[in-house]
């Protein structure tokens, strides 16, 4: 018997002696397209790696939503999540909840990243968070459709666009009524922000905010930025664009109802999959310019630790692993997703899975940040400002330039004594 | 419990008795009362406080004391700072309002109909009264969102089918009603359900007696149902009214956070307090919306003299 007990309690050691050495690792990841299923490969590359766990913590589709909650947990110091999965806006608003990584990671390996993007994750020397992926807006077209309606290439303003959509429409409403021109993102959240600020730095109306703090988005060119994306609701877009998000602008688009489509890059690779529609009719441009330049918004994700994480040294790692150049590159070649690595836009593999990469090199590297910079805490209020008040134009409730007045006060009282 | 009614007891004793009652229901009472206290009280305290204050939701100790500043606030340059000063604020107000007034008269309306339906007395009568109840057990945020695919313009029953796309959501205006329809489809029949077991307690002698008397249905409803449902049907109006005010999730589900802000009071508190961690303004927020409700429910229970007994 005292055989036995002592096998059972020296087995016993043995579990908990091996437990200890692993740790379990929480990761927040998006679950926008495939972002949750190459989440869960990755961590799980990690995790056979390293010997520990992961356990895959799903957050909610829009990031307003995501933020929101982020923030409860943060606010909670809540250690349930070790890793979050944060929006480029965002540094500013959470740095203190975060590990400062500057010296954790090599700088070598920090330096590999695109300058721009480690610079929006630096929040007064602390480096917050690891670039993952980047994103810009990019212009989708049917190029089958383009051809069976005589047009030679993607338009370059925003009239060629409207021109173009208008005689597709057209000519496929006769067969397909669901059909529709143009659609983007016009639900009244932060996507919203991110397409209106691209039609209001190509027409030269500024970028809402500067970068010294000065409001600037009452001009006359924002304005008629703003009342030209009013004039394409019922005409080339539906109505209901304006309750689009990225995901039902995708779905019209790889259903084959779309002609022309805003949307972020890991679009592509989903319109390749075998069940997509438009499967080998796809093409990527740059987004029209309103006559001053063509302009796409900075977008992206990085991979911040937590500082109320109990398993900080585990996390970092699998921070420095996801956001490395080996999981970058499946990422890259499996979702669409662009690698915030500069070396990997000349990588064959990746060249050959995405060939816009390289031809729209500069849309990435030239991406406009949205005014998180200067307004610090305060940039999710001046957001959900300006894209209530661009929802305002859209629906018809206001025209341009009385909307971009309103905005002005709106978000004067948002600086109220300073940003 | 161990009195008996009957025995004739002397006045001191009876005070006595009762006395020592009321002693022992304060202490049988007293674990709920500081129950109540800890989950209701120290929350509402900490709600006020707040609201006095400029706080951040990530930071709430790096606070600064503004008084009623997150209510009312001009600062010199002429720059409004309070909620009471937001058209917003004011905008959430009327659509909450109406939405509450509009859907609540629905239900009641419907619920009334559907309740004296299913009391008279017909074959499966007991299978209707539970299918009846299904709409009501379908958590909220199921049915808003099985609601909004509906109003979808592209695949949308309603939106597609119905109204031949046309996005009923896209806009506050036209979205309130639509909002209003889902939350009288999902709860008449609760208030068919309150306003059944009102019916179910009239005495039906006092029908047969109308009926020796000539009175015509119509009559009977008006004279004898209505009167005597009185107290059953105000208090479901009450419950429904403070429900209707509170009311959250459709918004938030339906119309995405942003815009839940213009259309509910209580999105407008959430968008404050979660998506902007204005810790102070949106407890100065959630101080009014507090005051509201209290204000509306002692006008029911004044005007109407609805008893809770």
């Amino acid at each position: 018997m005292k055989k036995v007990i002592a096998l059972v309690s020296l087995s016993a050691a043995i579990a908990v002696s091996s437990n200890a050495s692993a740790v379990t690792v929480t990761l927040a990841c998006g679950a926008v397209g495939q972002e949750l299923q190459l989440c869960k490969e990755g961590a799980a590359r990690w995790a056979k790696k390293t010997g520990n766990d992961v356990k895959i913590f799903e957050s909610p589709n829009l990031t307003n939503d995501r933020l929101g909650l982020y923030q409860q947990q943060l606010a909670a110091k809540s250690s349930d999540i070790d890793v979050y999965q944060l929006d480029v806006v965002w540094p500013g608003l959470l740095s203190q909840h975060f590990v400062d990584l500057k010296g954790k990671v090599p700088a070598a390996e920090v330096n590999a990243h695109f300058k721009g993007i480690i610079d929006a994750n630096t929040v007064n020397g602390k480096l917050v968070a690891l670039p993952w992926f980047t994103d810009a807006g990019l212009l989708y077209y049917r190029t089958d459709l383009l051809q069976k309606y005589g047009f030679k290439s993607a338009p370059k303003t925003w009239t060629e666009l409207a021109l173009m959509a208008k005689k597709i429409q057209a000519g496929e409403q006769k067969t397909n009524k669901s059909f529709a021109g143009y659609v983007w993102q016009g639900k009244n959240y932060e996507g919203l922000t991110c397409d209106a600020l691209e039609w209001v730095v190509s027409f030269g109306g500024g970028t809402i905010v500067d970068s010294t703090g000065k409001i600037t988005i009452n001009n006359a060119q924002a304005a008629k930025a703003l009342d030209s994306a009013a004039s394409w609701i019922k005409s080339i877009s539906p109505a209901g664009v304006t309750t689009y998000d990225e995901e039902a602008a995708r779905g019209i688009f790889q259903a084959g109802n779309a002609a022309f489509m805003r949307n972020w890059p890991y679009a592509w690779a989903l319109g390749q999959n075998a069940d997509s529609k438009v499967k080998g009719k796809i093409g990527v441009a740059p987004l029209p310019s309103g006559g001053s330049r063509n302009a796409a918004t900075l977008g992206g994700w990085q991979l911040g630790v937590s500082q109320y994480s109990k398993n900080q040294a585990a996390a970092i790692d699998l921070v420095r692993y996801l956001a490395g150049p080996q999981e970058q590159k499946i990422r890259a070649i499996e979702g669409a997703y662009n690698p915030t690595i500069q070396s990997l836009y000349k990588d064959k593999d990746v060249l050959a899975k995405n060939p816009f990469f390289g031809s729209l090199y500069s849309v990435f590297t030239s991406a406009v940040a949205r005014p998180s910079g200067p307004t610090k805490g305060k940039y999710n209020q001046v957001s959900q400002a300006f894209s209530s008040a661009v929802s305002d134009v859209l629906n018809g409730k206001m025209k341009g330039q009385a909307a971009v007045a309103k905005l002005n006060g709106d978000l004067a009282r948002i600086k109220g004594r300073g940003w | 419990m161990t009195v008996n009614p009957t025995a004739p007891a002397r006045p001191v004793r009876t005070r006595g008795i009762e006395a020592a009652r009321a002693r022992q229901a304060i202490w049988l009472l007293l674990p709920t009362l500081i129950a109540i206290a800890l989950v209701a009280g120290y929350p509402l305290y900490r709600t006020i406080y707040f609201s006095l204050f400029d706080a951040n939701l990530t930071t709430p100790d790096q606070r600064t004391f503004v008084g009623l500043g997150n209510f009312w606030f001009t600062t010199d340059e002429g720059v409004s700072l309070g909620f009471l000063q937001d058209p917003k604020w004011w905008g959430a107000v009327k659509n909450t309002l109406l939405f509450t007034v509009v859907s609540v008269f629905l239900e009641t309306v419907f619920g009334m109909i559907i309740a004296l339906v299913v009391n008279s007395t017909f074959k499966g009568r007991g299978l209707l009264r539970t299918a009846m109840l299904v709409p009501w057990a379908i958590p909220t945020v199921v049915s808003a969102q099985m609601w909004s695919y509906m109003y979808n313009d592209s695949f949308g029953l309603i939106g597609r089918g119905l109204l031949g796309g046309q996005a009923l959501l896209a806009n506050t205006d036209s979205a309130i009603w639509a909002l209003i329809a889902v939350d009288v489809w999902k709860t008449t029949s609760f208030m068919a359900l309150l306003i059944l077991a009102g019916l179910q307690s009239l005495p039906s002698d006092m029908y047969e007696a109308a009926d020796m008397d000539g009175a015509s249905k119509w009559t009977q409803f008006w004279r004898l149902t209505l009167p005597l449902l009185r107290p059953a049907l105000l208090v479901a109006l009450v419950f429904r009214s403070l429900d209707a005010l509170r009311v959250f999730d459709i918004m938030s589900v339906m119309l995405g956070n942003v815009n839940a802000a213009a259309t509910s009071m209580t999105g407008y508190a959430r968008q404050a307090l979660i998506d902007n961690s204005l810790l102070g303004f949106g407890s100065a927020v959630s101080v009014a919306i507090f005051l509201i409700i209290m204000v509306i429910v002692v006008i029911y229970v004044t005007a109407f003299r609805v008893k809770f007994d």
